[in-house]
């Protein structure tokens, strides 16, 4: 990777965690440990299951809402603000701003994450007192919730590159309802009939696809999850990724700054 | 080679939310600067100014014509390293400290690892805030983001400089101090391409300048040459009531306030009339031009489109 | 402005391919996990903890659960499931949801209960299913009617279709067919006629396309058992008269039997078989049929209902 979009990426990195943004860790910690404490006390048995449920749940919106409100700024506050003047003045291409935003941003996610995924294994532990192998595919779970990330980041800084902050919130929490029920979208386009249908199947199968990315209550049942689905999944979320990325760049390589 | 080679640039901007109106913010626009000197871009308020900085920094798009800087096209990345500019009232990353963001800056610029902190410690000290690197820029004055501002367009080392609007929002001393720095950027043989509406700057520093009015280039050339034709004014002030004859001969209106009487003339009589005066044994307090002789070209300049200017835009 | 050029051309090609790609995969993830999302149905404890978690949303996801009851039994019907475990819970949670959703009630009698492969063969889940709905909508004569034909169809439980009808009749604004099927039970009960006038029913006061189809199709197959007898008999007393098996159709014409070549309901023309037995040209084709089919006859795995006309 190329030095610059290194170097906006640790930029958008410092700026989240100045922003104070990892103190959603702290409201997570406290979710975290109140819900181990009061599981541990009045439930038999499916201690884990809820441990699971509702850790693997919590990593999953704290993140999807952090990816959206910093992704929706990414690019639209730093052209408000004016402070891309003097990036774009040096030698950085705009697909390079828009990329090393991204890998920023992402970064952010993945380091939340851990931190929390560490969370969630405590509390594991405190329930359970000992780990399983079937814990294991808790991290797969975890997995697949960063490839959500990765996806929701991209679309909120495509969203990002050409409306406003607002509306380009509301367009990629929309995209990430939608997307969770994607598949129940292709069921109704299924029902459907004549040019409707065309138009449902073609815009079921490009809304994002987060339903198979989405096995928190399979693995909460100690599920396993098939190396395929894995397989499948990361190529979705990455050319999925992609595609939005350079739809970003296809809207700001034309943009006139204000 | 010139420094910079605008060929036609050209920008209509299309305001308005639903029915879009053509405002042309910008004619097209021929002008050459030369490597080593310091061009001054003038022009009053909304002329297009800011508008061509941003079309050759590759902030917005030309609706024709093009530009080369340093013979490399407008975003060429390569030009772009030996390029510094300053926008006007610039912002920063406020969750930066000045030092941290020009370490960035120098990143993307481009600047060895290893010279980067000694450099960004120099500009610091060249541009007067040596003692609040570490302070974020969120607790910075006006003034001293502007000193960032022209820190960052010269922390790598450009051959050429975009200022605009360089002395605004500055003390006198930052004035005097942004000057001087300019001057030293010529004599380090780098070109200086900045835009002002402070005549009297543009006066004192500038090689050449160019005059542009509602996004239409009206004369360029040096200061010298374009105000051979024009003629100031100058405002004589002496002590007591008395005016002498000879003096309202010339032509001058004079207003008498308190013990002093104060008197404008042309300043093709300046002369003249201090004769005048000694002659009476009047006690003379100051001769000041009322107007430099650019501001004269300036305001001349300006005249004939400004009286159509309503129907225009 | 070239670099710049090329960033579009790169960028655009990239979106294009890469939504190819992605389209292509969701395909490929479909496959590698039909119906997975549908598993999830096992684990939720109850309709009552889905409706807490869905936020006050309940009425969308009704809508959601109910497309994923049809998918589900319209996906494995077409393949000849045996099985249809998902069904019963996804139509309890569906209606748990939104007990107003009518339409599932309806989809349950007629799905739920018939035995595999036309429906899922859980008649008395289907029962509650419709007790569920008459005390959340007792004013809705359809499920009356519904609880009326898994009685009749499913159970031959007579005298609880009779009651079932019965009830219905007290319902304000009741079709009055129910009426005329509540005295109907009393003599006519197992005749091709009431079963014939309950299927027309369904068929014309439906408005959903798979309860409709599959309607026809037995509306179909009364049709062909009906005409089969009725040819039969028609070829025996032939018999009685002349000693022999009229070799077509043609020879009953001649001896002023019958009128014209006899087609099915789809207009093909019957088959006279040399022992004197009528058939269909495609048994296929009429999935319900008790008669007219060849002797030995197996129906295929994926039963072929056909769209309604
Ligand atoms: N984004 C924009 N959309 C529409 N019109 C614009 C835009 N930016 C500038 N203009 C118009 O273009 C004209 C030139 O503006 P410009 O900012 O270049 O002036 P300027 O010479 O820099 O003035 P000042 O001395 O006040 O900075 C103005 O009339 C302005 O209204
Ligand atoms: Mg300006």
């Amino acid at each position: 990777m190329n030095g610059r979009i290194v170097h906006i990426a640790s930029n958008t990195f410092r700026e989240a965690v100045r922003d104070r943004v990892l103190y959603n860790l702290i409201a997570f910690a406290l979710l975290m440990s109140g819900a181990a404490i009061l599981i541990g006390q009045i439930s038999i048995n499916i201690e884990r299951l809820v441990v699971i449920n509702l850790g693997l749940t919590a990593v999953s919106l704290f993140g999807i809402v952090i990816a959206i409100f910093i992704g929706i700024g990414l690019v639209s506050k730093e052209i408000e603000k004016r402070t891309l003047y003097t990036v774009l003045s040096r030698p950085v291409r705009r697909w390079e701003f828009i990329v090393g935003k991204f890998f920023g941003l992402a970064c952010t996610l993945v380091v939340n994450t851990v931190f929390m995924a560490i969370g969630v294994f405590g509390a594991l532990l405190y329930v359970s007192h000992h780990f399983q192998t079937a814990d294991g595919w808790v991290l797969v779970a975890l997995y697949f919730i960063i490839l959500q990330f990765l996806i929701i980041t991209s679309l909120a800084l495509l969203f990002s590159s050409f409306s406003s902050p607002l509306l380009a919130a509301v367009f990629a929490f929309s995209l990430f309802v939608i997307g969770t029920f994607a598949e129940d979208l292709r069921g109704f386009a299924a029902l459907t009939q004549g040019f409707t249908r065309w138009l449902a199947t073609g815009a079921a199968y490009i809304v994002p696809n987060f339903s198979a990315l989405n096995v928190i209550s399979s693995v909460a049942h100690q599920q396993p999850v098939a190396g395929q689905l894995i397989f499948y999944n990361t190529c979705y979320a990455l050319i999925y990724t992609a595609m939005a990325l350079c739809g970003a760049v296809l809207i700001f390589e034309h943009r006139n700054l204000k | 080679m010139a420094a910079i080679e605008i060929l036609g640039l050209e920008k209509t901007y299309n305001v308005g939310f639903w029915r879009k109106k053509p405002k042309c913010a910008l004619r097209p626009l021929h002008l050459a600067v030369e490597e080593g000197e310091i061009f001054g871009f003038l022009g009053p308020n909304g002329a297009g100014k800011t508008t061509t900085l941003k079309l050759l920094m590759g902030l917005v798009y030309p609706t024709g014509g093009s530009a080369r800087i340093l013979g490399m096209e407008i975003n060429d990345p390569r030009m772009k390293a030996q390029i510094g500019f300053l926008p006007e009232q610039p912002y920063f990353y406020d969750y930066l400290t000045a030092r941290e963001l020009l370490e960035y800056y120098g990143q993307l610029s481009g600047v060895a690892a290893k010279e980067r902190s000694r450099k960004v410690e120099a500009v610091l000290a060249r541009v007067g805030l040596p003692d609040v690197g570490g302070v974020q820029l969120r607790k910075f004055s006006k003034g001293m983001l502007q000193r960032v501002g022209i820190a960052q367009a010269i922390l790598h080392d450009p051959r050429l400089v975009f200022f605009d609007e360089p002395m605004s929002g500055l003390d006198p001393m930052g004035r005097r101090e942004v000057r001087d720095l300019m001057e030293q950027l010529k004599l380090e043989g780098k070109t200086v391409f900045f835009s002002t509406h402070i005549l009297s700057d543009a006066e004192a520093l500038c090689d050449r300048v160019a005059i542009i009015h509602l996004g239409e280039l009206r004369g360029v050339g040096r200061v010298a040459d374009l105000t051979a034709s024009v003629h100031g004014k100058v405002e004589l002030v002496w002590e007591g009531t008395a005016v002498p004859a000879a003096l309202r001969a010339l032509g001058g209106e004079c207003h008498v306030t308190g013990d002093t009487v104060r008197a404008v003339l042309p300043e093709a009589s300046q002369d003249a009339a201090i004769d005048a005066l000694r002659r009476e044994h009047l006690r003379l307090v100051s001769v000041i031009p009322v107007r430099t002789s650019l501001e004269d070209y300036f305001v001349q300049k300006l005249q004939p489109a400004g009286a159509v200017a309503g129907a225009r835009s | 402005m070239k670099a710049s050029r090329r960033v579009t051309v790169i960028a655009g090609v990239l979106v294009a391919g890469c939504m190819l790609a992605s389209v292509a995969l969701v395909h490929h993830l479909d496959q590698v996990r039909t119906g997975a999302s549908l598993e999830e149905v096992l684990y939720i404890p109850s309709p009552k903890a889905l409706k807490r978690m869905s936020l006050g949303y309940d009425g969308l996801l009704a809508d959601v659960y109910w497309t994923r009851a049809v998918q589900y039994f319209g996906t494995k019907h077409r393949v000849g499931a045996k099985r249809y475990d998902l069904l019963a819970p996804l139509l309890e949670i569906t209606t748990y949801l939104d007990p107003q959703l009518v339409v599932a009630y309806e989809y349950g009698s007629n799905f739920l209960a018939p035995a595999p492969p036309n429906g899922a063969g859980m008649p008395r889940r289907a029962i509650d299913l419709q007790e569920y709905g008459i005390r959340n909508n007792p004013n809705e004569w359809r499920l009356y009617y519904e609880l009326g034909f898994i009685y009749y169809m499913d159970l031959k439980d007579y005298a609880g279709a009779t009651e079932a009808f019965a009830r219905g009749t007290r319902v304000p604004n009741a079709h009055p067919f129910l009426r005329l099927l509540a005295g109907q039970m009393a003599e006519h009960a197992g005749d091709l006629q009431t079963a014939r006038m309950m299927w027309t029913a369904t068929y014309q006061t439906s408005t959903e396309t798979a309860i409709r189809a599959n309607a026809a199709a037995h509306l179909r197959a009364l049709q062909v058992d009906e005409d089969v007898t009725r040819l039969e008999a028609l070829v025996a007393s032939y018999r009685e008269q002349t000693g022999h098996f009229p070799a077509s159709f043609s020879e009953l014409e001649a001896a002023g039997i019958l009128r014209g070549t006899p087609v099915d309901p789809l207009g093909h023309p019957y088959k006279l078989m040399p022992n004197g037995r009528v058939e269909v040209r495609s048994p296929d084709d009429f999935p319900f049929i008790q008669k007219g089919a060849p002797p030995g006859y197996v129906p295929p795995e994926a039963p072929k209902v056909l769209p309604t006309d």
